[in-house]
């Protein structure tokens, strides 16, 4: 005879996950006393918010699902947050949440939420297990779901009863496939050679590579056709590692904090070819003047995303990888336009970034110290604001998955949580949470989670006192009137301390090379703060509504 | 803008419908009418909508709709040849003095069946694509019409005549 809360752990187990990361309750104490001796490890979080954004983090960093687990009520709403940031991202997290017993739903019993109900639209899809016979099929099906196709968050609600009910016959194995669920993997061939004839044919072509490359696991067959036909690269915030930041071919992020390269190449090429990208507004900015010349391949496992902001001349549905794989193979060595090259390398040696010099603390230069000391052998997170766009433009990414942010949704206090994931993804790499003093503050009960495990992260805060995104778009676009943007100076080395996490201040250009190299010889975590310029403002910046070549704060050099 | 029918084949699971209707609030769509019934297979259950949108926007929700786990298909009837029905139920006012008469030959032309005679009103009841419910309502409304049910519309395709 077994439980159903042994049927979820051993499930669990042999669906490979290492760690989860959950906080207790009623509703899921059954399931608590299976972890307590099962070779799944736990970890006990502060907030339930950091579990979802953990595993979340754990799912980035390593490509596989990452598993949260909550009590019914009060902690499955704690969880939404997280699950809407993995939603937005398309990352592939599995909510376990517990639920008052069968006979008491809808009856307003105690810490009863309509936990499904209420992440209906942020979910990828959703259970409410009602039969503990139902529960092993339900959990294989739900990793199915949330790690193919294009990934993404699955709750599975259960009740205290289904957990603790035993069943001598535990049918897992006869799990149904689901037949409306069936994503599209490989591309139309008649597609592919259209794509192949558009490619060969194009004479400013450029690549907009995104989170589907990274998903896809495709960077090395994007580099290949790049090279193969010296396409350049520009990527999203998701895509960035997709190619190697210092490569010839790359342009760096484009849109709305995008480099001048990047978006000047947009607005001239005439073919872009989008892959595993969306067209986002953060990204096209004025959609009617977003790559205005050129003819656009879109490559997604999504087909609702291909023609949902523009207008594509050839939709391509199926796996990143498996189109670059055939489109190399199909393509014939090539080189495109000398002057199309030569109008690019013009352009990336006209518009250096501008900032700092001055022999004050600026945030880029911590983070191009920091990109030096780290290179490649790193997994850097972020929070949300200047700090986390900073990061973007000043880190040189080397491969994929080396960069966790949260794009779509922009959720501040995903940083820290999300870190302590990623460090169980890959223990045997520095994890560094580049942070605000804003975001960092949304999450900071963590403190308590890193210092109980001794988990290594090094947190880094650009701290301006400011929400500093915010109070950069108050100063430009509201006459500096900077309402209730201004936070009071905080004393973050003592609250690590106060956790018995080891910590310093740094308030020169001269102190941050040493200071790092402190904490990364620390065993166990350690936190910088970095009291930068306060004023300090994140360019180059394409207004709200503005055109992507229409940038503030690009200058010729 | 025009109005699509759009025919949805679904898991019968508890939730499935108000992941679409969820689904079509949430995109900003305004379903127009629906209806819900079991169809020739057993577990799965036959959803139509109407929604008003241009083509790309329709096109676009039925994308979105087709994505979820318990939807089977998405079909866009607008446009196929197909058979489109609705049903009301209508109580008109018809006590003593009334003109009973002309409510009957109404109810003949429009081939609505009496399904309820009281004393002071009739109930009818009319099938048929939504202009001609429409138009049996708007001729009755001059007696006075007390209450008017409408159910969803259904579709279904006409098969391809040889030619
Ligand atoms: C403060 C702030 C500022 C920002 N500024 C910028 C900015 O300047 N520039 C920028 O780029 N972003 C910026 N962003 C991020 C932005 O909001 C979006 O999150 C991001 O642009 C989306 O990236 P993406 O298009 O790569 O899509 P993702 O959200 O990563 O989506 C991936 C796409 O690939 C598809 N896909 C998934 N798996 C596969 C597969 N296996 N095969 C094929 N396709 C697949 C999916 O269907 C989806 O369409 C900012 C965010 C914040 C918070
Ligand atoms: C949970 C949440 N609330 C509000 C916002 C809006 N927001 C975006 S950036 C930002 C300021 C971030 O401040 P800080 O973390 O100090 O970073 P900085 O911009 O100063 O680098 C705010 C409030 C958000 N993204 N997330």
């Amino acid at each position: 005879m077994k439980s159903g809360a042994r049927i979820l752990v051993e499930s669990l187990h042999r669906q490979g996950v290492s760690t989860i990361f959950g906080y207790p309750g009623a509703a899921v104490l059954p399931i608590y006393d299976e972890l307590y001796s099962s070779p799944v490890r736990h970890i006990l979080v502060r907030h339930e918010q950091a579990a979802a954004h953990a595993a979340d983090g754990y799912a980035r960093a390593s490509g596989q699902t990452g598993v949260c687990l909550a009590t019914s009520g009060p902690g499955a709403c704690n969880l939404v947050t997280g699950i809407a940031t993995a939603y937005m991202d398309s990352s592939p997290v599995i909510a376990i949440t517990g639920q008052v017993a069968t006979h008491l739903i809808g009856n307003d019993a105690f810490q009863e939420a309509d936990i499904t109900g209420i992440t209906m639209p942020v979910t990828k899809h959703s259970y409410l297990v009602k039969r503990t016979e139902d529960l092993g099929g339900v959990i294989m099906e739900a990793f199915h779901i949330a790690g193919s196709g294009r990934k993404g968050p699955v709750l599975v609600d259960i009740p205290k009863d289904v957990s603790m009910n035993r069943i001598s016959h535990d049918p897992s194995g006869d799990a149904i496939h689901p037949r409306g669920y069936s994503p599209t993997v490989n591309a139309n061939r008649r597609q592919i050679t259209r794509a192949v004839d558009m490619i060969a044919n194009a004479e400013r072509p450029l690549i907009y590579a995104g989170g589907g490359v990274i998903a896809s696991g495709a960077s090395g067959e994007l580099l290949q056709l790049a090279e193969l036909m010296m396409i350049p690269v520009t990527s999203t915030l998701m895509g960035l590692g997709c190619i190697p930041g210092d490569h010839p071919l790359n342009l760096g992020m484009l849109g709305m904090h995008g480099t001048a390269q990047a978006n000047y190449a947009v607005t001239g090429c005439d073919l872009l070819i989008a892959i595993g990208a969306r067209f986002d507004d953060r990204v096209t900015g004025k959609i009617e003047a977003f790559a205005p010349r050129a003819q656009v391949i879109h490559v997604d496992i999504d087909p609702a995303e291909i023609g949902k902001n523009r207008e594509a001349h050839l939709p391509v549905v199926g796996d990143c990888r498996d189109v670059l794989l055939h489109l190399c193979s199909h393509l014939q060595k090539g080189k495109t336009g000398d002057s199309w090259q030569q109008t690019i390398a013009g352009w990336k040696q006209q518009y250096r970034p501008v900032y700092g010099g001055d022999g004050f603390l600026h945030p880029q230069d911590i983070i191009r110290a920091i990109s030096d000391m780290l290179g490649g052998n790193s997994v850097i997170v972020t929070e949300v604001g200047q700090h986390q766009m900073w990061t973007a433009q000043h880190y040189c990414f080397r491969s994929p998955r080396q960069l966790i942010t949260s794009g779509g949704l922009g959720t501040m206090g995903f940083g820290l949580p999300a870190a302590m994931g990623a460090h169980y993804a890959r223990p045997e790499v520095p994890v560094i949470d580049i942070s605000g003093d804003g975001s960092l503050q949304m999450n900071i009960q963590e403190f308590g989670t890193i210092a109980q495990y001794n988990i290594p992260v090094k947190i880094m805060v650009m701290n301006n006192m400011f929400l500093g995104m915010v109070r950069q778009w108050q100063e430009l676009f509201h006459d500096r009137r900077y309402s209730f943007t201004e936070l009071p100076p905080v004393d973050f080395v003592r609250i690590a301390e106060a956790y018995g996490i080891g910590g310093m201040k740094v308030e020169s250009c001269d102190e941050v090379v040493p200071a790092v190299e402190t904490a990364l010889s620390t065993d166990g975590p350690f936190l910088i703060d970095f009291r930068i310029e306060r004023e300090e403002n994140v360019f180059p910046m394409v207004p709200a509504g503005a055109a992507v070549n229409e940038m503030m704060g690009v200058r010729r050099q | 803008m025009t109005l699509h029918t759009l025919s949805i084949l679904v898991e019968d699971h508890p939730g499935a419908l108000s992941r679409i209707s969820g689904l079509f609030s949430r995109r900003g769509y305004n379903i127009g009418s629906l209806a819900v019934g079991p169809c020739e297979s057993a577990g799965l259950s036959r959803i139509t909508i109407t929604v008003t949108g241009d083509d790309a926007q329709v096109e676009q929700v039925r994308k979105q709709a087709s994505k979820l786990i318990d939807v089977i298909r998405v079909s866009d009837m607008t446009g196929t040849p197909r058979v489109e029905r609705e049903l009301a139920l209508i109580r008109v006012t018809a006590g003593p003095g009334a003109p009973q008469a002309e409510i009957m030959q109404i109810a003949q032309t429009f081939q609505a069946a009496v399904v309820d005679i009281g004393s002071a009103s009739v109930l009818l009841e009319v099938t048929g694509d939504t202009g001609k419910i429409d138009a049996t309502e708007r001729l009755l409304r001059r007696y006075g019409v007390r209450e008017c049910t409408r159910t969803g519309k259904i579709a279904a395709r006409r098969e391809e005549k040889d030619t």
